[in-house]
């Protein structure tokens, strides 16, 4: 009992960053990333606690995390579009930063609200595969998919956000 | 196309908000805050989660507060200001007015059994070891209610000192040795001297004439009766002898 409650504050320790960052570009505003995040941590604790200790010895803990905060967001959002407008900028950094940390965060946000404007499928992959770093097996794993669907929502999800046209008969 | 690459890899490198683990370990049940609080007994640290107070201890420092909790409750302890509300409610608890929410996970289940049980045992009176083993289905558990009760994890509210032994010895404290034992009971409106006097003549039980009911000494249905009225037993057979049945409300035996 005591030993999952040390490993799940290790686990918190390690990978808040991570699933914080996922749950930005996944969303597209820190409100709702952190809401994400710890609804993540906080389902993967539920589940820890049922688990056996060789469960736990041998989960692939990113992966894992990876697959709860996804399916946490797209429970969430499911036929709720993520709003846009208000978000630059709306919300001030704690505490007062560099201007260029500044300025840096408004860049992220703005990139982040862009990602979060991808339909949810490319949305995913590419999150996935080029904000996280997963390899393609990994973000297979998370999202259920083969690894070719997860390959073709990359490409087109990328080609989306470099602004080229996605009406062209790629589909 | 390179751009759009690198500038994804920098949003995966945003850190979480400062006290992010703080806030989901919180949430999870698993940090607990405390502070110090001062109540009627002096200061007192006292710590809670979401599910109530879950330790109070006298400690000399902050220190040795965060340490014993560590070993004692396992958990984690982040120090804040003292809630209002809960100083208050703390008050409450201590005169008896109102009862706080507590929180025993991390007790073995007979812990927490003793524990619930100790904690009916109204301001004023006292019970014997043997009667919270008899209460919770463990009759002969005497010695193990004792390691139970000496290793409270909160003294003074959940009321271990009203847990004395049958002989009249009051019996050691967790919470500061017998002397506080001792001291927190007078405070209560205890009768030290009586009770003391009828257990070293070996009367466990007093009854009362007018009603024909016996109950333990310290028994709230007992008080207002005058000296002269009450008859005194050695057990539970000599008073059921002299026609007379078990309090309902204290419950010296099984009615």
């Amino acid at each position: 009992m005591e030993g999952t409650e040390r490993a799940f504050e290790r686990l918190v320790l390690e990978h808040q960053d991570r699933i914080y960052a996922l749950g930005l570009a996944l969303t597209g505003n820190r409100h709702d990333a952190e809401e994400v995040a710890q609804d993540t941590f906080l389902r993967a604790y539920r589940a820890l606690v049922t688990y056996s200790p060789d469960r736990v010895r041998e989960l692939k803990q990113r992966a894992w995390l990876h697959r709860i905060a996804v399916n946490v967001v797209r429970n969430r959002v499911r036929g709720v579009r993520p709003r846009l407008v208000e978000l630059n900028g709306s919300e001030p950094s704690p505490g007062s930063g560099p201007e260029e940390d500044v300025l840096r965060r408004a860049e992220v946000d703005q990139l982040a609200a862009r990602v979060a404007c991808l339909p949810p499928r490319y949305r995913e992959a590419v999150v996935l595969r080029h904000v996280q770093e997963l390899s393609y097996a990994e973000v297979a794993d998370a999202l259920g998919q083969p690894v070719g669907t997860v390959k073709a929502n990359v490409h087109r999800g990328l080609k989306i956000l470099r602004g080229e046209n996605h009406g062209d008969g790629d589909d | 196309m390179a751009t759009v690459m690198i500038d994804l890899k920098a949003l995966g490198g945003v850190k979480a908000p400062a006290g992010f683990a703080e806030r989901v370990l919180a949430q999870a049940g698993l940090t607990d805050s405390y502070s110090l609080f001062e109540t009627v007994l002096g200061p007192v640290y006292v710590a809670w989660s979401g599910q109530g107070v879950s330790a109070a201890m006298r400690c000399p420092s902050a220190g040795e507060f965060e340490e014993w909790f560590r070993k004692e409750v396992g958990r984690r302890l982040v120090r804040v200001e003292p809630p209002a509300r809960l100083a208050a409610r703390i008050e409450d608890q201590l005169s008896g007015k109102r009862r706080l929410e507590f929180d025993l996970r991390g007790l073995t289940p007979f812990a927490q059994a003793v524990l619930l049980k100790t904690l009916e045992i109204r301001r004023g009176e006292v019970r014997p070891y043997g009667w919270i083993a008899r209460e919770i289905g463990h009759p002969a558990a005497v010695r193990a209610v004792g390691t139970a009760l000496a290793n409270n994890p909160i003294p003074y509210f959940i009321p271990c000192h009203r847990v004395v032994r049958s002989d009249g010895v009051i019996g050691n404290y967790g919470g500061g040795g017998p002397e506080a034992k001792r001291q927190i009971l007078t405070l209560e409106g205890v009768q030290l001297a009586r009770l003391q006097k009828l257990a070293q003549s070996g009367m466990r039980y007093e009854g009362i004439k007018s009603t024909r009911i016996f109950c333990f000494p310290t028994c709230y249905h007992g008080r207002r009766a005058r000296e002269e009225n009450f008859v005194f037993f050695h057990d539970e057979a000599e008073a059921r002898a002299a026609g007379y049945r078990p309090c309902k409300d204290c419950r010296p035996a099984v009615a």
